[in-house]
C-alpha cells in the first residue's frame, strides 16, 4: 500500500469484526480502515455486509468479536449516543428528520443552546447553525421548517449536523441513490470540502463512476467478508466487480438484437398540469424504450398515468390500437400491461403479506376456480414462477419482508411477468439492487423484448439506459426533448437533453 | 395445513370461552340449561351478524361506527311505515335498503373525499341517531302482529337453538370464505397492509370500500329489522352502544384495528366470549354498569393483547432471523 501524506494514525479502524443473527453470520470478517482526510469508497453486493458494518460503527449492533480503534484507542460503542460522543455520525440514503421543526431546531434537537432559565437560545440556534451552513458552501434557511426539504437538503441538514458535533469520522450509507445529477455534484463538493478539513468519509454506493469520481481508496466486501482495500489509481470498475461478485460479469447488458414488430403502446399528447405536458411517443413490441431524465423530470409520473394509478388531464393512451379509459389499472392489466414501479417497498409490494400472496396477488381472478382461490393453487404458481426467476426464498409464507432487496425486486418481476404483458413498463428496475441480480434483471428484459413484448424502461443510470436501450427518450421538466437512437447514445448526448440544453428533436 | 398467524391469538380466545363457560356452569345457577343457551343465542344473533362485515371493514384498514345507530334508524323508519299501513314484506326490503343508503354515505364521505372513516362514522353514528328520534321521537311501535314477532325468536324443532341463528351461522360461513379463500379477500388483505401497492396491483381500493360500507349499512339495517321482531317493539334508541360490542368483540376475535389482519372464525369467537361473558355475569346478578365495564376492559385488552403478542413474536423472530 502506498505511503499516505495525511496522518500515520488512522482516524478509525476494524479488525475482524464477526456479527451473527442467529444462524446468519451477516459479518463474518470486517475490515476497514479510515484516514483523516480521505473518501474511502465501501462496495459489496447486496448482502455483502455493509450495512451491517455501518450498524457496527454507528452502534446500533455490537460486534460479537472484532477490534474498533478510534484515533489509534481501543473502543467499545455501546449504543449510538456513544458512537456520536466518539465523533461517529452516520447519514443515511433518506434521513428522518422532524417534518414540523425548523431546520436549526433538527440540527440542534436535543443539545439547544441554552440562556437563563433554561430557555432555548433561538438566536445563537440560528447562528451556529448558518455558520454549519456557511462552512458546507450550502444555501438554506435555518428558520424553514424540514418539511418539503429534498432530500438532497436532508441530508446537507444531517452533514450539518454531524459537523455541529464535531464528528471525525462520516459514514455516508447510499446517499446518492435517490438524488439527482446537479444534487449529487452539490454533495460531492460538500465531501470534498469535508474530507480538506480531515474528516474521514465512508462512502457507500452502488454507482461505480461515483465512487471512482469521489473516492482516495475503494474497500471491497463479499460475503460478510472483507476482499481488497486499494487505492483507486489501481483498479478499475471491471476488478472490483470481479472481486464483488467473485466470478467475470461477462456481460453486465446484455442487450440482444431483435425483430421489432408493430406499435403496441401508443401515448398522444399526455398532459397533466404542472406535471408533464403533451407527451407522445409509441413503443413497438420487441423494444426496449428508456425514458431517461433527471429525478423529477415527469418521468415515473408519465408511466404511472399510462398504468392508470395517476390521473392526467388530457391526451390519450392506446394498446394495441384500443384506447386505454382512465385511471383504471385493472383495466391497463386486461390490455396488457404491467407496471414494475419505483417503489418496491411502498408500491411493489405488501411486504407483511406472505411471498405466495405477493407473487400471485396480479392473477387472483385467473388462479381461482368457481370464484374459489384455494392455498394449493396460489403455492404451486408461486413456487413456478420464484423457480423460474430464481428467486432465493426459505418458505413461500414467510413474509416478502423477509428477503433481500434483489430478491424482493425479483417477486415483484414475478408478479408481472406472470401476468403475460404485451407492454412491459419498468421504473428504476435495478435500484439498490446488487450487481449479480442486475444482470439478471437486464437478461430477463432482454429476453422479453426477443420474445415480442414491448418494454418501456425509466431509468435514472445512464449506464443502464445506453446499454439497454433501442431508443432513448429524454424527458426535461416535465417535456419529451429529445429522441435519440441507439447508435447515436451516449452519456453526453443524454445528459445534454436531459439538463435542457438540447434542441426541440 | 393452518396458517401460522391462527395459532397464537385465536386460538387463545377459544381457550378463554371455554374456560368462561366451564366456570360459569359450575358457579352460576341456570347458566347449563338449553334454555339459557337459547336466550344467549338471540343476543348472539344482531353482534355476530353486524361482525360479519365489520370484520372486513376493519381488515381494510376502516372503521364504522355508525351500524348501532343504522340499526336503530331502520327500528324507528320500521316503526314509522308500519303506522302508516304499510305491509311488513314490503317494510323489510325497504329498511335494507335504507341502510345501504346509510352505509353509501359513509362510503362516499371515506373514499371520495379521503376522510379518516374513525371521524366520518362518528358523525353518522351521531347524524342517523338523531334521524331515528326524528322518525319516530320518543314513542314506542309494538303492535307488530306475533305471527312475525314470534316466528324470529322460533327455535329449531326439537331444540332451544333459534334458528335465525342457523342462517346467521351459514353467513358466517359465506362471509369466512369469501374472506379467505376468495380473490376478493386476497383484495382486502392487500389493501388492510398497504393500500398503495394495491392499487399498483390492479385493485379498486376505493370501489371495494365503497362497497364495503354500503354492505355493513344494509346488514346493520337487517339486524335492525331483527331487533323490532325480537323485542315486538320499534324504537328509535334500539341498539344503543351496540357498535362498542360489535367493534369489541371483532378486535377480541383477534382482527388488527391497523388492518390487514384477522380471521372470520376468530371473530366468532370473540363474539361468543364477549357475550357469554356479559350474560353469564348478568345471570349472576352482577348491575347494567359492571357489564359496561367488561366490554370496556374487553375492548381494551383485545386492542392491547395481539399487539403485545405480535411485539413478543416480533422480539423472538429478531433474535433468530430465518
Amino acid at each position: 500500500m502506498p505511503e499516505q501524506t495525511t496522518t500515520d494514525t488512522p482516524a478509525l479502524t476494524l479488525a475482524g469484526a464477526r456479527k451473527s443473527f442467529g444462524a446468519v453470520h451477516a459479518l463474518v470478517d470486517g475490515r476497514l480502515e479510515l484516514r483523516a482526510g480521505e473518501v474511502h469508497g465501501l462496495v459489496g453486493e447486496n448482502g455483502a455486509g455493509k450495512s451491517t458494518l455501518v450498524k457496527v460503527l454507528a452502534g446500533v449492533h455490537a460486534p460479537d468479536e472484532g477490534e474498533l480503534t478510534l484515533g489509534g484507542r481501543p473502543a467499545v460503542l455501546g449504543g449510538p449516543a456513544d458512537a456520536r460522543a466518539a465523533g461517529i455520525a452516520v447519514i443515511y440514503q433518506e434521513p428522518t428528520l422532524f417534518p414540523d421543526l425548523s431546520v436549526a431546531e433538527n440540527i440542534f434537537m436535543g443539545r439547544q443552546p441554552l440562556r437563563s432559565l433554561r430557555r432555548i437560545d433561538t438566536a445563537a440556534m440560528r447562528r451556529r447553525t448558518r455558520e454549519l451552513f456557511a462552512q458546507l458552501g450550502v444555501q438554506l434557511d435555518p428558520d424553514r421548517p424540514a418539511r418539503g426539504l429534498s432530500i438532497a437538503d436532508q441530508q446537507l441538514v444531517e452533514i450539518a449536523k454531524a459537523l455541529s458535533f464535531d464528528a471525525r469520522v462520516l459514514v455516508m450509507d447510499e446517499p446518492t441513490a435517490a438524488l439527482s445529477g446537479v444534487e449529487v455534484e452539490r454533495l460531492f463538493a460538500v465531501v470534498r470540502s469535508l474530507r480538506e478539513s480531515g474528516a474521514a468519509i465512508l462512502f457507500i454506493s452502488h454507482r461505480f463512476d461515483e465512487v471512482f469520481a469521489l473516492c482516495d481508496r475503494i474497500t471491497v466486501m463479499r460475503d460478510g467478508r472483507w476482499v481488497s482495500t486499494d487505492p483507486v489509481g489501481q483498479l478499475t470498475v471491471g476488478q472490483v466487480v470481479r472481486r464483488m461478485v467473485g466470478r467475470e460479469v461477462s456481460a453486465l447488458y446484455p442487450k440482444q438484437d431483435t425483430q421489432v414488430g408493430d406499435v403496441v403502446l401508443s401515448v398522444r399528447g399526455l398532459t397533466r398540469a404542472g406535471v408533464f405536458d403533451a407527451v407522445s411517443f409509441d413503443v413497438r413490441g420487441g423494444e426496449i424504450v428508456a425514458l431517461a431524465g433527471l429525478v423529477g423530470a415527469g418521468r415515473s409520473e408519465v408511466v404511472r398515468a399510462v398504468f392508470g394509478v395517476d390521473r392526467y388531464d388530457t391526451g390519450e393512451i392506446l394498446v394495441g390500437g384500443r384506447r386505454l379509459p382512465r385511471g383504471r389499472p385493472a383495466a391497463a392489466m386486461a390490455a396488457g400491461v404491467a407496471l414494475v414501479p419505483e417503489d418496491r417497498r411502498q408500491q411493489g409490494l405488501v411486504m407483511e403479506l406472505p411471498i405466495e400472496r405477493n407473487v400471485t396477488l396480479t392473477r387472483r381472478w385467473s388462479l381461482s376456480r368457481l370464484g374459489l382461490l384455494g392455498p394449493r393453487a396460489e403455492r404451486e404458481d408461486a413456487h413456478r414462477w420464484t423457480r423460474l426467476l430464481q428467486v432465493k426464498v426459505g418458505h413461500l409464507s414467510d413474509p416478502v419482508s423477509t428477503l433481500s432487496g434483489g430478491n424482493q425486486q425479483k417477486v415483484v418481476l414475478a408478479k408481472w411477468l406472470s401476468t403475460g404483458p404485451k407492454v412491459l413498463i419498468v421504473d428504476e428496475p435495478t435500484r439498490g439492487i446488487d450487481v449479480g441480480t442486475k444482470a439478471e434483471v437486464h437478461r430477463l428484459m432482454s429476453q422479453l423484448a426477443g420474445e415480442g413484448v414491448a418494454v418501456l424502461m425509466v431509468s435514472s443510470e445512464l449506464p443502464e439506459v445506453l446499454g439497454m436501450a433501442d431508443r432513448v427518450l429524454v424527458m426535461h421538466e416535465g417535456r419529451l426533448v429529445e429522441e435519440i437512437a441507439r447508435e447515436r447514445a451516449d452519456e453526453e448526448s443524454v445528459m445534454l437533453a436531459a439538463t435542457g440544453q438540447a434542441g426541440r428533436p | 395445513m393452518v396458517p401460522k398467524r391462527l395459532g397464537t391469538w385465536d386460538v387463545l380466545v377459544v381457550v378463554v370461552l371455554a374456560a368462561v363457560v366451564v366456570a360459569s356452569s359450575v358457579l352460576v345457577d341456570g347458566f347449563a340449561t338449553s334454555r339459557f343457551w337459547g336466550f344467549l343465542l338471540l343476543d348472539v344473533i344482531p353482534v355476530a351478524l353486524i361482525a360479519l362485515p365489520m370484520t372486513l371493514v376493519i381488515i381494510t384498514g376502516e372503521i364504522d361506527l355508525s351500524v348501532a345507530s343504522v340499526l336503530g334508524l331502520s327500528s324507528a323508519v320500521m316503526g314509522q311505515l308500519w303506522l302508516s299501513g304499510t305491509p311488513l314484506p314490503l317494510i323489510l326490503p325497504l329498511v335494507v335498503l335504507l341502510g345501504a343508503v346509510c352505509g353509501a354515505v359513509n362510503g362516499l364521505f371515506v373514499t371520495g373525499f379521503g376522510l379518516p372513516s374513525l371521524a366520518v362514522t362518528i358523525g353518522t353514528l351521531a347524524l342517523y341517531r338523531g334521524l331515528s328520534y326524528v322518525v319516530l321521537g320518543d314513542r314506542a311501535v309494538a303492535d307488530f302482529p306475533f305471527s312475525w314477532t314470534g316466528a324470529f325468536i322460533e327455535p329449531l324443532p326439537g331444540t332451544t337453538v333459534p334458528w335465525v341463528a342457523v342462517v346467521v351461522l351459514g353467513l358466517a360461513v359465506v362471509f369466512g370464505v369469501v374472506l379467505h379463500a376468495t380473490p376478493i379477500g386476497r383484495a382486502l388483505f392487500a389493501m388492510g397492509n398497504n393500500d398503495q401497492a394495491a392499487t399498483f396491483s390492479g385493485i379498486s381500493v376505493a370501489r371495494t370500500k365503497f362497497r364495503l360500507f354500503v354492505l355493513t349499512g344494509a346488514i346493520a339495517a337487517l339486524a335492525g329489522f331483527f331487533w323490532t321482531m325480537r323485542y315486538a317493539s320499534a324504537r328509535a334508541d334500539n341498539g344503543g352502544g351496540l357498535e362498542l360490542a360489535v367493534v369489541a368483540a371483532v378486535l377480541l376475535g383477534g382482527v388488527s384495528i391497523f388492518g390487514g389482519r384477522g380471521t372470520l372464525a376468530g371473530v366468532l369467537a370473540g363474539v361468543l366470549l364477549l357475550i357469554t361473558l356479559r350474560n353469564a355475569l348478568q345471570l349472576a346478578d352482577v348491575p347494567a354498569d359492571t357489564l359496561t365495564v367488561v366490554t370496556g376492559t374487553l375492548l381494551i385488552i383485545s386492542v392491547v393483547g395481539p399487539n403485545a403478542a405480535t411485539m413478543l413474536r416480533e422480539r423472538l423472530r429478531r433474535r433468530r432471523p430465518a
